[in-house]
């Protein structure tokens, strides 16, 4: 089966193409055509998953383009599938399956029902593609479509001038950091003639790439990774991108986009993981996107705000894990995040669809109108405070337990304290939105619970933010199927396991006595840390600074470019016409003596070449001829000029 | 069969049927046009299929003498890479004439000049005599400028006269390089062919090709040579204005590629630097011009000078990628301008404005036109997928052991492109639909015809560019080969 994986990827493309064309002529718009392909894909990809843990894989190359013909340069294309894939594969078609299936639902009567189907079928294939690529040129190819398919997917709703402000926002932003990777895929290609994974590891590994050649391509791709993955100091796009439908935001921009960065990141660990320098930059990027992530989001009222600062600072740890040499620890985080961050937004999507506001402030004691979208969101959100033996718990621990045997111990500090952060942002939701007095009782009343398409999304979700983590480590499964070459053994770490679950517990705790008791004051709180609660209310002003920094500037420069060449470079044109008029009605016929005496003046020449080479009699009449034919464009041309 | 001599024979007959068919036969010139430009598609598709892609040199070569005693002949031949410019001049002529419904006035003249246009067009792309060459070169002018000066809109005739006084002088000097060239070699012979196996003196190289150079540069057009193009397009007509982006652009590099680059090779090599600045001037300077425009037509025109850029970029690098990547972009520029300007056009025809400010919401007005809009623009921001994209990844891939630093700085011009074409998107695309575009008609299957093509080969070229780099692979390795062997 691995052989014919491209088949996975293949199952969506059709399933967009379809629904793109034949959209109105499909049942309901063509959304069981989408949902019925990707449970097909998924299928596919637990086969593959089960050869591939069973020892098998596939690496199939075919030429894209061939230049030269003396020493031809083959640039190829082509996809592997190993454990990575495999894990990548299954994740990505399932959450996929199960957000369209939920979608069914959510976006029940919407006007653009067919586009949104089709968009997500694109999305699936080129996510799919991305992940099976062989290549940096292929992944960057697929890199660049599902940046494409989440603009058009967080314009969804593009009479809103906020969202059509965030579909671009998420684009420019994420183009920022491949402008990265396109520099680091220049300086790898042109010092080892090759952009495939297998060459480069061959190549690094035999010690024939220079140590500096790697740190820049490696930092390059990390660009690449910071953008789409809305790390530090890219990350201001995917605040924003809660524009787009929220079964959109559970799949790309949580579950499964977002984290194709850490899979960048992954897929070339080889370069990285040759260079300390870069490595160093990977987890110092990460630990200070996992911290700064979470204080924000301990502030924000919006739900899905909150969930999009928490996805931020989750894949925080994922490139922390990377940075620090742990690769299955990264990517284990990644799959457990897809489940239990799915599962978060889905159901922050029924809470939304039940009530009609994101707004937590408006919410309260909802768990007694939606008792399933409350349970599952509780499990989600243990999961996400990393409370044993919920599925975060195990792939969390993971991280801070390299961090803390790395040379930085600072970063498992900050993730220390991310943890705990997590924990009580965390619980400040379920408290504002499923616990205590509802604050808005119209709201309340109205209130309701999903029906089973959205419910049973939620459900299968709710079971693995549970047991996914246990699961996974059934039989070492996980950690052999992604195996990082040196993975010295790590003995748990009582202090580490201690540590992290405290800080969660303590997290809850905090966030039980200030929105589950009236014990603590929140506006005393508030008021002692007034300049901090600022910081994190404005986000730590970065987009403040982004807009003076860079969109002005650019901006300003693009209008001082267009009146430049206006005024300028046009003006010296126009100016020259001007004077060649002013010329003309005073001396007369400037025009006539400067263009007429140049043409005749070259059509002089001409003669005198024909002259001047004449050397049979036959030929003379056809000079004669070309000088004429030349003469009477010429004078056509400059009867047009005077005319026009 | 005289293959090439057929395909501008062609549109001369169609000029001939249309000339003798009187003025009122309502519909007829226009039927003539389709057919005439139709027949060329048909012979170009023949050529495809004969041409030995793996033999280099000319191929369908004809050649008569024309006035022996200075050395000029009609020497008429194709390579892989005006085979690749014949496909596109034929394919989008037949796609403009298509487009020229819409007009309505003085029809016989206008389909006239345009078969002429087009018999000039195929005659630039197959001359191998240089003088063969001039002709062709300025009998495009000729046409050009009355379709612009007659059909034009308001300002036509300033934008008319200044496309005119531009490619004339630069023109101009081009003949002169050319006549040096000719007084320099000693055979005396204008024989493209002939003129490449002599080693001019390096002097004479130097300000020959300079010259050369100026005279298609005015074409691309080049930084700070290129302010006719935006007057030119915003007053075109859009059937003109595509054959203006999509073709005529061309000539000026296809001049580079087969004039001016073979000939003075050395020449070619002392400006390269400067060539390399330019062509990063037109990549940034043209990108961010276009992000300040107010006119949709404006803007495109200003995304065909940054387009332009990188097909001098990978000129003057000159590795096989760089080079491979240049020709590259002429093709998939010539495709995408001209679907750009095909989709301005048929918003032009429904809405009456070209103001990116005045238009709003037509992703819900016209549904069809929108996504075409939005596809049309994504391929001209070189998404992945699409042509584009590959010319822009070889020329950079290829030109950065060279020119490391502009080609960072042409990627972060990347960017401002991608953001100029979102904000364009943004406010013509996207927001609520307005009252007055309410029950604007849809694409019609004519305008369907016209861009359908267009998207075809631009998604083929973007996922499948081995079908395309095929095609002129052994006369990119010519280039290549006879380029390092001075």
């Amino acid at each position: 089966m691995a052989q014919y994986a491209w088949v996975i990827p293949a199952l969506p493309l059709l399933s967009w193409l379809i629904i793109t064309l034949w959209q109105k002529r499909l049942p309901d718009r063509g959304s069981y055509v989408g949902i019925s392909f990707t449970f097909l894909a998924f299928v596919y990809a637990l086969g593959v998953l089960w050869e591939v843990a069973h020892g098998a894989g596939a690496h199939v190359v075919l030429p894209w383009a061939v230049i030269g013909t003396i020493s031809p340069i083959q640039i190829n294309i082509g996809f592997q599938v190993d454990g990575l894939t495999a894990i990548m594969l299954s994740v990505v078609t399932f959450i996929s399956f199960l957000v369209q299936l939920y979608s069914l639902g959510y976006m029940h009567g919407d006007k653009r029902y067919g586009r949104y189907y089709g968009t997500l079928s694109f999305f699936t294939f080129s996510m799919l593609g991305l992940v099976l690529a062989d290549n940096l040129i292929t992944l960057f190819i697929f890199f660049e479509l599902v940046g494409v398919a989440s603009y058009l997917l967080i314009g969804h709703y593009f009479e809103r001038p906020s969202a059509q402000k965030a579909a671009i926002k998420a684009f420019i932003t994420t183009r920022i950091g491949d402008v990265g990777f396109f520099i680091g895929i220049l300086i790898l290609w042109s010092a080892t003639g090759t952009v495939a994974f297998d060459k480069l590891a061959a190549l690094i590994g035999e010690g024939a790439v220079a140590p500096w050649v790697i740190t820049l391509g490696a930092l390059g791709i990390l660009g690449g990774a910071v953008g789409k993955s809305a790390q530090f100091p890219l990350h201001v796009w995917l605040p924003d991108a809660m524009e787009g439908p929220t079964p959109v935001s559970a799949l790309i921009h949580a579950a499964t986009m977002v984290a194709a960065g850490v899979y960048l990141v992954a897929r070339s660990y080889m370069i990285f993981y040759a260079s300390p320098q870069a490595l160093f930059w990977v987890a110092l990027i990460g630990a200070v996107t996992a911290l700064f992530a979470a204080t924000i989001a301990t502030v924000q009222t919006d739900m899905k705000k909150v969930l999009a600062y928490s996805t931020i600072s989750q894949l925080g740890y994922m490139i922390l894990g990377l940075g620090v040499g742990n690769l299955t620890a990264g990517m284990f985080h990644l799959t457990t995040h897809a489940f239990f961050k799915a599962l978060l937004f889905l159901t922050a999507g029924s809470v939304i669809h039940g009530t009609e506001t994101q707004e937590m402030h408006q919410m309260g004691g909802l768990i007694k109108k939606m008792p399933i979208t409350g349970v599952t969101f509780l499990a989600g959100g243990l999961a996400l405070a990393g409370i044993w033996p919920f599925a975060g718990f195990y792939s969390k621990d993971e991280i801070l337990l390299t961090a803390y045997n790395s040379q930085y111990p600072i970063f498992f500090w900050m993730g220390i304290l991310a943890a705990f952060l997590t924990a009580y942002y965390t619980t400040r939701v379920a408290f504002l939105v499923f616990f205590g007095e509802p604050r808005d009782h119209h709201r309340y009343e109205h209130a309701h619970e999903s029906p089973w398409m959205m419910t049973v999304p939620l459900v299968i979700l709710g079971i693995l933010a549970v047991i996914g983590g246990k699961l996974l480590l059934t039989g070492e499964f996980f950690p052999h199927l992604i195996l990082w070459q040196p993975a010295e053994e790590l003995s748990p770490n009582p202090l580490v396991m201690g540590l992290a679950l405290g800080s969660g517990l303590l997290g809850i705790l905090v966030g039980y006595l200030v929105y589950g008791t009236k014990l603590v004051n929140r506006q005393a709180v508030i008021k002692a840390l007034y300049p901090l609660y600022q910081l994190f209310k404005h986000k730590w002003y970065v987009d403040e600074l982004y807009d003076w920094a860079i969109v002005r500037p650019v901006l300003w420069l693009a209008e001082a470019a267009g009146w430049v060449d206006a005024h300028g470079v046009d003006g010296v044109v126009n100016a020259v016409g001007a004077a060649g008029v002013a010329l003309s009605s005073g001396a007369g016929a400037f025009d006539l003596a400067v263009v007429d005496g140049a043409v005749n003046g070259v059509a002089a020449g001409t003669v005198a070449v024909g002259r001047a080479t004449r050397r049979t009699e036959t030929g003379q009449l056809q000079a004669y001829l070309l000088t004429l034919a030349l003469v009477v464009v010429a004078g056509l041309i400059v009867f047009q000029v005077m005319g026009g | 069969m005289p293959v090439l001599t057929l395909l501008i024979v062609v549109p001369l007959l169609g000029l001939l049927a249309i000339l003798v068919t009187p003025k009122d036969r309502a519909g007829a010139h226009r039927k003539i046009t389709l057919v005439a430009t139709f027949i060329p598609i048909l012979i170009v598709v023949y050529m495809l299929f004969t041409f030995n892609y793996h033999q280099p040199g000319m191929q369908f070569v004809e050649q008569y003498n024309w006035i022996p005693s200075i050395g000029v002949s009609y020497f008429v031949g194709v390579d892989g890479i005006s085979l690749a410019l014949l496909v596109l001049s034929a394919l989008l002529g037949f796609l403009a004439a298509l487009a020229s419904a819409s007009i309505k006035t003085r029809e016989k003249e206008y389909y006239a000049w345009y078969m002429l246009l087009q018999a000039a067009v195929f005659g630039v792309f197959v001359s191998l005599d240089l003088i063969l060459f001039y002709v062709f070169f300025e009998l495009v002018l000729v046409p050009m400028y009355f379709l612009i000066g007659i059909w034009g809109g308001p300002r036509r005739e300033y934008a008319a006269l200044k496309f005119f006084i531009y490619t004339l002088l630069g023109s101009v000097i081009m003949l002169v390089g050319i006549l040096a060239m000719y007084l320099a070699d000693p055979a005396h012979t204008f024989n493209i062919l002939e003129l490449m196996k002599f080693p001019f003196d390096p002097r004479l190289q130097v300000w020959a090709f300079a010259a050369l150079w100026a005279g298609f540069a005015v074409k691309v057009p080049v930084f700070p040579l290129h302010t006719w193009l935006p007057d030119a397009h915003v007053e075109a007509p859009t059937p003109i204005s595509v054959l203006l982006a999509g073709i005529l652009l061309k000539m000026g590099t296809y001049g580079f590629v087969r004039i001016a680059y073979p000939l003075l090779p050395q020449g070619a090599k002392h400006w390269a630097y400067a060539v390399a600045i330019l062509g990063l001037i037109n990549i940034v300077y043209g990108a961010l011009v276009a992000m300040s425009q107010k006119d949709l037509k404006k803007m495109v025109a200003y995304s065909s000078i940054n387009h332009m850029g990188f097909v001098m970029l990978g000129l003057a690098a000159g590795t096989p990628l760089a080079v491979a990547g240049a020709i590259y972009q002429m093709i998939a520029h010539g495709l995408s301008s001209g679907m750009m300007f095909l989709m301005v056009g048929q918003i032009y025809d429904r809405t009456h404005t070209r103001e990116i400010a005045r238009l709003r919401g037509l992703f819900t007005s016209v549904p069809v036109i929108g996504v075409t809009l939005a596809f049309a623009s994504l391929a001209s921001m070189g998404l992945p997928g699409l042509a584009g994209f590959i010319a822009e990844l070889f020329v950079l891939l290829g030109s950065y052991s060279v020119y490391p630093g502009f080609v960072i700085l042409a990627v972060l011009g990347l960017v401002v492109t991608a953001a100029f074409i979102l904000r364009m998107m943004r406010a013509v695309l996207m927001g609520e639909e307005k009252e007055e575009y309410r029950g604007l008609h849809d694409a019609t299957r004519l305008d369907l015809a016209t861009v359908v093509p267009l998207i075809v080969l631009l998604a083929l070229w973007g996922v499948m560019p081995g079908t395309l780099f095929a095609m002129f692979n052994t006369a990119l390795q010519q280039f290549i080969t006879h380029m390092a062997g001075v």
